[in-house]
């Protein structure tokens, strides 16, 4: 039989040549370039928030002049928040969809491609302020009027809307390709309600993108016209408003709190049952409880805006709204502590990674309801309490459970093991130093310390705190060093993974690992939602994991119902292709003009936009499709 | 664990249902990502307008071209419902024809579109109020415009013989994101030339 996986090796492979670097659509490898691109951005996030911390050790030091802290908070914030936190779980997503789906390829797979190279592209646009001295410069919020041309004259801010809009094409076409592939590219049987949660978490936050992401779209595209076609959206003066920037990136913001943990949560929730040895408790309420976190999130943006005179009335609402979020948070963490609950947890590092998070989660969570209230917002606003706060959340909720998804998942992706040793040294030593260096910073804002001041006086009862913060930084620093090490030794030393090394359940520890490149040989059939597990559950319904139809007929793939996952179809998949590249280069072409004036060359960069989509939806095979035809 | 083949009775076809294919949901969420773009332009044009203290700041826009612009709009919608069922029963030179008329219609829709804008005395840059107006019809101005590029393309393919009865999803597609483009104008007709005249006073 290994005739099979020669002849699918023979149809999915691509070359090992430079057409093929730039070509391939291949899901493990776009997913992989993701997790690379989006660690990098992680340390130069890291890095900038070292200076800052360098600076902020010791009252009344001049390390770095008001403008570069300027620079480096923005950028800090923008990086982790746009180019790390949400790429970094794409590259999961995109690596590990369609091994937990059962299928081939994702939905789309020059899709998939081009939203790679665009969010290469945009990360590599936003970086070349750097090298002119303009880092964008005004807040990763970036509040009007105080991004318009006449209080921010150079290019810094134009940096930050541009690499913006251009970002947002590729989270845009990314969720569009996960949704569809969620909703056809399933295993025959998998229905909805055996979908692992990871996957109904990116669902729910892929959903949410294709309607928070324009809100951002039309209030960066409202900045780029005040400041260069000389409109009046955001200036008093001439009857525009610079609360509709507020109003605008918070309706986006909000949402995207929620699109860069909920995937997070949904890791977790595949994490630990494996290490409890028994399926996730109350599976249908974890899946409700994300889904309307992800719609509540809709509803929560004005608690941003508390401090800027709207009426008592909304703030109230938007004050219960959320508190609301509180139910379906308490919901997900409640089912953790009852699979946990009587279990005998092994505590391999990724547990550690997910126990980690719980505690995280609900110190970051109670920070939350805290300032949700709003005479406690008032008193903190623009306080280094709400600094602390959004750590918790992001670090606790994004950084911590990709940390443990990568020491559960990478042996899948390499083949090897990383050290156990190693692993609980990183773990602790992430967990104390981030304890350590944001847990003061609560006490900093009590005391009245505002974010984003370059310096302080000595006296103000903030040395001591800050000084606890920056070590805490450092040794936070030195776990995610711990973590490079680790990966660059397993990739040498690393014990061999096998198929299924942590016992899990769900298909893609069905496959070798690394995976073939066409991820299954047959197409397996879904009874259950723990598809391994059913000889220990005693599930009566038995999946068909290594027996089912071969499809080699070219790259092909089964297409099923959105909710039952029957009427098994086939699909053909698009060969290697470089159109997505030349796609993301011609937008690149037409950013670089825009941000510079020339107008012409974005003219260009339009026209030859315009020809690659053409050639990308050209069919290559027309002669098949004539026949068909006749 | 080797993997072992299970033969199949007959070869596995092709999605028939929409709900199968990909690209029909790829349209669909593109058309609710693109929706949501022009609710939030017509948030903030309501936002703004709201806290004016008079809104429109000059008379309410002119409906003497923006009418007849609208008609001409929903005319072309359709002639490509009449265009794709042809396609659907097989006829090409009908669909070739439908759609063609349905690009005319579409570049004289853009065509009144920039007399409408010339007959303007104000500009973009002259209050917010012309920001919004000019930012909300050029993003739909924008959108007519891909919609006939993408038209375009489809009718060459259609003249090629790319399409049949039974597999046309790229007609389909292009049609769904045709009668969007017509649909949000009408949002956008309402918003800018209707509601100001339920409140406007002199």
């Amino acid at each position: 039989m290994a005739t099979i996986a020669e002849r699918l090796h023979e149809e999915w492979t691509t070359p090992h040549t430079l057409y093929g670097t730039l070509a391939t659509v291949d899901h493990k490898t776009i997913g992989k370039r993701y997790l690379v691109t989006a660690f990098v951005f992680l340390l130069l996030g890291g890095l900038e928030a070292a200076l800052m911390r360098a600076q902020l050790a010791r009252p009344n030091q001049h390390l770095l002049t008001p403008e570069m802290y300027d620079q480096l908070f923005t950028m800090h914030g923008t990086t982790m928040i746009f180019w790390y936190a949400a790429p970094i779980l794409s590259g999961f997503s995109n690596y590990l969809w369609p091994l937990m789906l059962g299928s081939r390829d994702m939905a789309f797979p020059r899709l998939n491609a081009v939203s790679y190279w665009i969010f290469l592209f945009s990360g590599i646009f936003l970086y070349t302020s750097l090298f002119m001295g303009q880092m964008p410069d005004r807040g990763w919020f970036a509040y009007a009027p105080l991004t318009e041309l006449q209080y921010s004259p150079a290019l810094n801010m134009d940096f930050y809307s541009l690499g913006l809009i251009f970002l947002s094409i590729s989270t845009t076409v990314g969720a569009i390709n996960f949704i569809a592939t969620a909703l056809t590219l399933r295993a025959p049987g998998m229905s909805i309600n055996r979908l692992p949660v990871m996957i109904w978490s990116t669902l729910t936050i892929s959903t949410a993108v294709l309607f928070a992401m324009p809100s951002l779209s039309v209030a960066l595209a409202f900045l780029f016209f005040d400041r260069h076609l000389g409109m009046h959206f955001f200036q008093a003066a001439q009857g525009g408003s610079p609360l509709l920037w507020q109003h605008l990136f918070w309706i986006f913001g909000h949402p995207w709190v929620y699109i860069v943990v909920l995937p997070g949560m949904g890791m977790i929730s595949m994490i630990i049952p494996t290490f409890c040895r028994r399926p996730l408790a109350g599976y249908t309420y974890v899946v409700l409880a994300t889904v309307l976190t992800g719609i509540l999130g809709f509803g929560v943006w004005v608690h941003h805006m508390f401090a800027t005179g709207l009426p008592i009335l909304a703030l109230s609402f938007f004050s219960a709204v959320s508190l609301t979020i509180v139910i379906p948070s308490g919901v997900s963490v409640f089912a953790w502590l009852a699979t946990l609950w009587g279990s005998r947890p092994l505590l391999r590092t990724p547990m550690l990674f997910a126990l980690g998070f719980i505690a995280l989660f609900v110190i970051g969570g109670i920070s939350g309801v805290m300032t949700a209230a709003v005479p406690f917002d008032w008193q903190l606003n623009d306080t280094y309490f709400i600094v602390a706060h959004i750590h918790y959340v992001l670090i606790g909720i994004n950084v911590f459970p990709v940390l443990g998804a990568f020491y559960y998942w990478l042996p899948k992706m390499t083949g090897r093991m990383l050290s156990e040793r190693l692993g609980k040294w990183n773990f602790w030593v992430m967990f104390i130093g981030f304890n350590v260096a944001f847990f003061p910073m609560h006490i900093a804002g009590l005391l009245g310390m505002p974010r984003r001041v370059y310096t302080y006086p000595s006296g103000m009862g903030w040395d001591t705190t800050n000084l606890i913060s920056s070590l805490g930084a450092y040794l936070f620093a030195v776990g995610v060093l711990l973590f490079i090490v680790n990966y660059f030794w397993s990739r040498r030393h690393g014990e061999t993974a096998g198929d299924n090394p942590w016992d899990a359940a769900s298909l893609e520890w069905s496959v070798s690992s690394p995976p073939p490149e066409y991820n299954f040989a047959v197409i397996p059939t879904v009874r259950s939602r723990d598809p391994l597990w059913e000889d220990r559950l005693g599930t009566p319904a038995r999946s068909s994991i290594y027996s089912g139809p071969v499809l080699e007929a070219g790259r092909e793939t089964t297409s099923t119902r959105p909710l039952d996952a029957d009427d098994v179809r086939v699909l053909n998949m698009p060969e290697d292709s470089l159109w997505p590249l030349i796609v993301a280069l011609a937008l690149l072409v037409i950013f670089y003009g825009l941000l510079l004036g020339g107008w012409w060359v974005a003219l260009a960069g339009a026209i030859v936009l315009f020809i690659a989509i053409s050639g990308w939806l050209w069919p290559t095979d027309v002669t098949a499709e004539k026949e068909a035809t006749s | 664990m080797s993997a072992t083949a299970r033969p199949m009775a007959e070869p596995m076809a092709e999605p028939t249902s929409v709900v199968q294919m990909p690209g029909w949901w790829g349209m669909i969420c593109l058309i609710a990502t693109e929706a949501s773009l022009f609710a939030y332009l017509l948030f903030s044009y309501f936002y703004i307008g709201a806290q004016a203290a008079q809104w429109p700041p000059t008379t309410p826009p002119e409906l003497r071209l923006a009418l007849p612009n609208t008609i001409i709009l929903l005319v072309s919608s359709a002639t490509l419902i009449w265009a794709e069922s042809g396609m659907k029963k097989g006829q090409r030179t009908r669909y070739v024809i439908g759609t063609a008329i349905t690009i005319m219609l579409g570049i004289i829709f853009l065509c009144i579109q920039l007399l409408e804008y010339h007959g303007k005395n104000f500009g973009p840059s002259s209050h917010a109020y012309g920001s919004l107006f000019f930012t909300i019809t050029g993003f739909h101005f924008a959108h007519v415009t891909v919609g006939l590029l993408m038209l375009a393309q489809v009718e060459v393919r259609a003249m090629l013989g790319h399409f049949s009865a039974s597999k046309h999803l790229a007609v389909r597609n292009t049609s769904m994101y045709w009668h969007f483009v017509d649909i949000v104008w009408l949002c956008v007709f309402f918003a800018l030339y209707i509601t100001p005249r339920l409140w406007w006073h002199p």
